[in-house]
């Protein structure tokens, strides 16, 4: 299936996608304002106002982000930034302090739209039906059901999920066989396949990042939402990924993923935004916004002149201690 | 735990051939494990048959009331509830602690229908309609909430509806605390028996054919017993059972993926509490209703039957509930049949039975977590 990848990264399908070529990607990159919450020309998701206190601690208050469509969009930000917070308030599984309820009137209300539908009072479940789907930094896999029925679980649209014509077989049989046909396609690309009929719950750590992922993308998304997805995936197994996600994008898939790895969000997002203590504070390429001084005071501290993207702060030897301490984290987490 | 996970990994390093139809490795080890409990099984009634028919002596007297016990009207009615059961906790891991309520209700509602001159297919509709509207109201308000919750309201409730049916103002319904006798409502039933007059006898199993508590009752039982789990097997091995499997072991991974779990959850409860409605219903018809029969007690069977057959398993539900009920009885004859009366009398071989009853229990939990056929492999991961 890799091969997929780099013939549509070779071809561009631009009926799926204009910007599936770097050239109108760059052009399109540079007409946009780099500073936080600026405008786009197609922007899919829209968020204003969007604020969640936990007790004293005011872990998102975001005033506008707009992500533009079909293309990859980087989150970034220190450890405790928001940006998990802020996953969870957009697609539904978290409520906004400033959310209008029945008592509560605030005078910004939160307000966030996806491909033009408001999204304030919906379910988790509704978010995802709408085409944003997203995974999670704590991996959420099925673990007493095999790697398949993880997989099987994410077609929408299932004839066989609804009650009245679950038990006649027939009426869902053929439709099951392409389920299962996509399936194993997914799990072959995310280097799963042999590892079908194993219980979820035996995979390693970085295992379970890929399936949940390669599950996301079961319900063919619209937009996907990754939070750190190569959290714990080994570099070799990361490039390959990085490749379908650049593919997923030029099919017209729009991404917008969590990462810390500065590597990775240089290598492959086409615009990036930065979070810190819950704010948005700049946004822009990769390149400008690694070396923005806001930037570098939230990760570093403030009287740091040299620049995040500068390749003496991260050597091989600082990637390969990232990565170490990635796995090990992984391992604490099991 | 050492023993299966060596199976499995044995299993493991066989080649992995997609074979025709994508099969399973650890399918083969399940059918292997299948052939050796049908084999045991049938060789344990044998066994128990022979010395109930042939012999005489004690233990032919405790045989016979063993299988008498394990084909009884009431033990096929407590297994659907079981199946129930493990629909809620087993397939999507709804933690009801009140099936035996949704089974009072059930009965409640069939045999006041019956008393008030509806026809029994009425009847049975009224009993099933209020297991729906009390799932409703159990789960409307629990069912976003986390698992607890549901726990909790289901005891309660199931009080609730045991308390209501024993008041004295409603006694010209319930027959309070004295109950309803069975041969207000039990007419149309054995009307419809073909099974004519006389008597058959089969082995240790000696009935009227039809009576009040005879073959008929069995008949019927039993046989919606194997309606229930088609119908269940069906619906579990479907895309919806998937789903329910899902829900079970993490909702928000669901969500994110657009089901809608809350409307699914709702169906298992319902699904699973009309089942027991629809054990309670069979399980008045030989005998009486008796709010004191249907409560904690009864609850904590069904839930005993479940893990020691296995939950999340097809056939489990209604293995555990005819072991659960004819060890008890085993247990309570061969104390009977040698402790002399100075040591345990009648009444105390009774209480011993559950006792012991009790320690199995425990001991199950402990060396064989996963029920009779359950599935080992699936235990090593928490969810
Ligand atoms: N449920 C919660 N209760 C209380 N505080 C919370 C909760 N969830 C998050 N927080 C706080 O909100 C802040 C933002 O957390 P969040 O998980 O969004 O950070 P993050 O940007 O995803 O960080 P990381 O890169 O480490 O994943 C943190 O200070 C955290 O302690
Ligand atoms: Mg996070």
């Amino acid at each position: 299936m890799p091969e997929k990848t780099s013939a549509s990264a070779a071809t561009p399908d631009t009926t799926a996608n204009p910007y599936a070529d770097p050239a109108a990607r760059k052009e399109l990159v540079r007409g946009i304002e780099a500073r936080p919450g600026s405008s786009k020309p197609d922007p899919i998701l829209e968020v204003d106002n969007i604020v969640r206190n936990f007790g004293g601690i005011t872990a998102v208050d975001v005033d506008h982000l707009e992500v533009q469509r079909n293309i990859i969009t980087a989150l970034i930000g220190p450890n405790g930034a928001g940006k998990t917070t802020f996953f969870n308030l957009i697609t539904g599984f978290d409520k906004p302090t400033s959310a209008q309820t029945l008592t509560h009137r605030p005078e910004a209300p939160a307000h966030w739209s996806f491909d033009g539908k408001a999204l304030d009072n919906t379910s988790a479940s509704a978010v995802s039906r709408a085409g944003m789907v997203r995974t999670f930094q704590l991996t959420k896999a099925l673990n007493r059901m095999t790697v398949m029925d993880n997989m099987m679980l994410g077609a929408r649209g299932q004839t066989g999920e609804n009650l009245l014509t679950s038990w006649l077989k027939p009426t869902w049989r053929a439709q099951e066989r392409e389920i299962e046909g996509k399936a194993h396609e997914l799990l072959q690309r995310f280097t799963l396949y042999e590892k079908r009929h194993d219980y979820a719950g035996s995979l390693s750590g970085g295992q379970r990042k890929l399936l949940e992922m390669a599950r996301a993308l079961m319900t063919d998304p619209q937009m996907i939402m990754l939070d750190e997805p190569m959290a714990g995936v080994n570099p070799a197994l990361t490039q390959s990924l990085l490749g379908h996600i650049q593919g997923l994008r030029d099919e017209g898939v729009t991404v917008l993923f969590v990462e810390h790895d500065m590597h990775m969000v240089r290598h492959i997002s086409d615009w990036v935004v930065v979070m810190a203590e819950g704010r948005i504070v700049a946004e822009g390429e990769a390149d400008v916004v690694m070396a923005d001084k806001a930037v570098i005071d939230a990760y570093l501290g403030a009287h740091h002149d040299t620049d995040l993207g500068d390749d003496s702060l991260l050597t091989d030897e600082t990637m390969a201690n990232l990565q170490d301490e990635a796995a090990a984290e992984e391992k604490h987490r099991d | 735990m050492s023993q299966d996970t060596t199976a499995y990994s044995a299993d493991a390093v066989e080649p992995d051939t997609p074979a025709p139809g994508d099969e399973r490795p650890e399918n083969r080890i399940d059918r292997r494990k299948t052939v050796v409990l049908t084999v045991l099984g049938i060789a344990i009634v044998a066994v128990m048959w022979y010395v109930a028919t042939s012999t005489d002596g004690p233990m032919a007297r405790v045989f016979s009331g063993v299988l008498r016990e394990a084909i009884s009207p009431q033990t096929a009615a407590v297994a659907i509830a079981v199946v129930g059961l493990n629909i809620h906790f087993g397939f999507t891991g709804l933690l009801n602690i009140g099936q035996a309520g949704f089974m009072l209700l059930g009965a409640y509602g069939f045999a006041i229908a019956l008393n008030e001159g509806a026809g029994l297919p009425l009847a049975v509709l009224v009993g099933l309609g209020a297991s729906v509207a009390f799932a409703l109201l159990l789960g409307v308000p629990t069912l976003k909430l986390r698992g607890d919750y549901l726990a909790i309201v289901t005891i309660s409730a199931a009080e609730i509806v045991r308390y209501t049916g024993r008041l004295s103002q409603l006694t010209e319904y319930t027959g309070g605390s004295q109950g309803l006798p069975g041969s207000r409502y039990r007419g149309e039933f054995t009307d419809l028996s073909f099974f004519g007059d006389g008597r058959t006898t089969i082995g240790p199993w000696s009935y009227q054919n039809t009576g009040v508590d005879g073959w008929w009752a069995r008949a019927v039982s039993w046989a919606v017993v194997l309606l229930v789990v088609i119908v269940v097997a069906l619906l579990v091995r479907s895309p919806w059972g998937r789903l329910l499997r899902g829900i079970r072991e993490d909702e928000d991974a669901i969500r994110s993926l657009g089901k809608n779990v809350y409307a699914v959850k709702m169906q298992a409860l319902i699904i699973g509490g009309g089942l027991g409605a629809l054990g309670g219903m069979l399980y008045v018809l030989p005998s009486s209703v008796q709010a004191d029969q249907m409560g904690r007690q009864l609850t904590f069977f069904i839930w005993t039957a479940l893990l020691l057959g296995g939950a999340a398993t097809i056939f489990g539900p209604v293995l555990g509930a005819i072991i659960f009920f004819s060890v008890r009885i085993l247990i309570r004859g061969v104390t009977n049949a040698y402790v002399p009366d100075s040591i345990l009398n009648t009444q105390q071989t009774e209480q011993f039975s559950w006792v012991v009853v009790g320690v199995i229990l425990m001991l199950l939990v402990i060396f064989r977590p996963q029920g009779i056929l359950g599935n080992k492999r699936e235990l090593q991961f928490n969810a």
